[in-house]
């Protein structure tokens, strides 16, 4: 235990000095400012004359104000945290000699893995949580609504499910940083990884669906159903859309599902909404559960599949 | 002799098909110089890392200090102090942080570790540039740097992969004077790998040599000169008798 905290210690101050840290932080934070700003004014003008405005606050996060929103700002630039943080934990230590001299001292060799991964989570928490409570101050000046109980628990959901999708990435960057011993390597294999699960799954979706749908049937509404139904499903083995989906939904409280199959017209669309009212957070929370359960279960495994090749490799290999 | 507190028996490692430590048996005594000779790939780091339980034998038995490495290596790496090949550092550290690193790795209480962090500093030689990050030292001074890490445990037995390696002249013998010193003050075991033979003939009080993962031979550089030679040391140098094991083998 006290070779963990020796070595949790250590990274974290690693991770809070380094130049990396405080240009991507700065960087999110500029973001993250600059898209609270543009969407409270916006929310801010079309409320006007609105009596009672009800989860005004949480549009902070979902709504894209010309731009994008925080939600797909976190969605598509939030894995770059994670491999940023960890494409060079292992290996940088491996070439500079400083390894092998940590495993001589006595301490057990997990202890090295499980420090490095469990600063890098407190990293992306402390990261993490001061954008969102930054946003929520911004957004409180701006739009000058006060958050209810129940959006700052979907905040706080949302924080904590977005913590777990970076530290996914941050596990995967850890991977490849043991399996390669040079540094560039797994910077790009996780990079690669990046691009993989954000831009060839959806699309790769699409392609594998349209195949699935027998020819001169795509014009058929139980084919379109199919299709869709497969795209998504393969779509869903992307980190990146399970995160998207998990996050939409908790964040918005009037999202019932995490499938929108049929696109409504205008007229359709508001007769729907007549009858239609927020969801507890009780309710988001079921429908999201298991998008919730597989980003855990993806980055156990991974940080499983880490910790085992690490404790499996070859002293001499160090 | 002392007591042995390095014993192995049998040792070997295979990695894949190839053998790189063949059924080494020796004994390291208490308070003595065990130089470990050999050409590179022969052997000697992969005998140092069963003996820190960094890597574990194939076959064969190791004893330090009557601990076996194999199924304790924490305490086995709580009393040795080991000084690889190409010491890393942490080079935005200085000497201080990286000393109290090492220390707190060792669990080695906050008040203790303040004074031996001053005393090691003060051996090896670095207490003015204590203070200077370890990335503007010389590489003389990453040696004995490395060396303070492994005096601020206090360990019994000490490990040392090539500790001269790279040094110009002057650092060489600096360090020539810390190794003997660590004897003579600390009574400490060591075990010296290096290819500087002149160095071990210097600091050895005994020296084995390791050829393709075969411990050839082992003893007082006499006993092997009179054994190769049917002569004494004095008309022989170890590096002579290094030779002849070498291209005998």
């Amino acid at each position: 235990m006290g070779g963990l905290k020796v070595v949790f210690k250590k990274e974290l101050s690693d991770h809070f000095t380094s130049y990396r840290f405080l240009i991507i932080f700065s960087l999110i934070w500029m973001v993250s400012l600059l898209i609270t700003y543009m969407v409270g004014t916006s929310i801010r003008e079309e409320l006007t004359g609105i009596a009672k405005p009800r989860y005004v606050f949480l549009l902070l996060f979902m709504s894209s104000g010309g731009f994008f929103s925080f939600i797909q700002f976190v969605a598509f630039f939030g894995p770059l945290i994670g491999i940023i943080l960890g494409f060079d934990l292992i290996n940088r230590e491996k070439n500079e000699g400083t390894l092998g001299k940590i495993l001589a001292q006595p301490i057990y060799r997990d202890a090295v893995i499980n420090g490095k991964f469990l600063a890098g989570v407190v990293t992306i928490s402390i990261m993490l949580t001061s954008i969102v409570l930054v946003i929520t101050g911004l957004g409180l000046k701006v739009v000058g609504v006060v958050p209810g109980t129940d959006e700052l628990l979907r905040i706080a959901i949302y924080l904590i499910v977005s913590i777990l999708y970076v530290s996914f990435w941050l596990g995967m960057a850890i991977l490849f940083s043991i399996i390669f011993r040079s540094v560039t390597t797994s910077a790009l294999a996780s990079l690669a990884a990046w691009i993989f699960f954000t831009f060839f799954v959806p699309l790769g979706a699409g392609i594998v669906a349209k195949s699935f749908v027998p020819h001169g049937e795509s014009e058929k509404t139980e084919a379109i159903l199919r299709q869709l139904s497969i795209q998504r499903s393969v779509s869903l083995m992307s980190p990146v859309s399970l995160y998207s989906e998990a996050s939409s939904t908790i964040i918005d409280p009037t999202k019932k599902t995490t499938r929108a199959y049929v696109l409504m017209g205008p007229f359709e669309k508001l007769s729907i909404e007549r009858f239609s009212g927020p969801l507890p957070i009780s309710q988001s929370l079921l429908i999201v559960f298991p998008y919730i359960i597989s980003i855990i279960a993806i980055t156990t495994i991974l940080f499983a599949v880490s910790y085992t090749v690490f404790l499996r490799q070859e002293i001499r290999s160090l | 002799m002392g007591n042995p507190v390095i014993e192995t028996e049998e040792l070997t490692k295979v990695y894949g098909n190839q053998k790189a430590v063949d059924s080494v048996t020796f004994s390291v005594y208490e308070g003595e110089i065990f130089g470990l000779l050999g050409p590179n790939g022969a052997g000697k780091t992969t005998v140092i890392l069963m003996l820190l339980g960094l890597t574990e034998p194939t076959s064969g038995k190791a004893k330090v200090l009557g601990v076996d490495p194999t199924r304790d290596a924490i305490k086995v790496k709580r009393m040795i102090g080991y000084m690889p090949e190409n010491v890393g550092f942490y080079n935005d550290m200085n000497a201080i942080q990286s000393l109290r690193f090492i220390g707190e790795l060792n669990s080695i209480p906050e008040k203790v570790l303040e004074e031996r962090i001053e005393k090691a500093l003060q051996i090896v030689g670095l207490e003015q540039d204590a203070k200077k990050k370890v990335g503007a030292y010389s590489r003389g001074m990453r040696q004995r740097l490395a060396l303070a890490e492994l005096l601020i445990k206090e360990p019994k037995v000490a490990l040392l992969d090539e500790p001269t390696l790279g040094l110009d002249p002057d650092a060489t013998s600096k360090m020539i004077e810390l190794i003997e010193a660590l004897k003579k003050d600390k009574n400490m075991t060591i075990v010296l790998c290096s290819h500087y033979l002149e160095m071990v003939q210097k600091l050895c009080d005994r020296v084995g040599i390791m050829i393709k993962g075969k411990m050839v031979a082992q003893g007082t550089i006499e006993t092997l000169a009179k054994e190769k030679f049917g002569m004494g040391q004095e008309e022989y140098t170890l590096e002579e008798i290094y030779m002849k094991y070498f291209l005998e083998a």
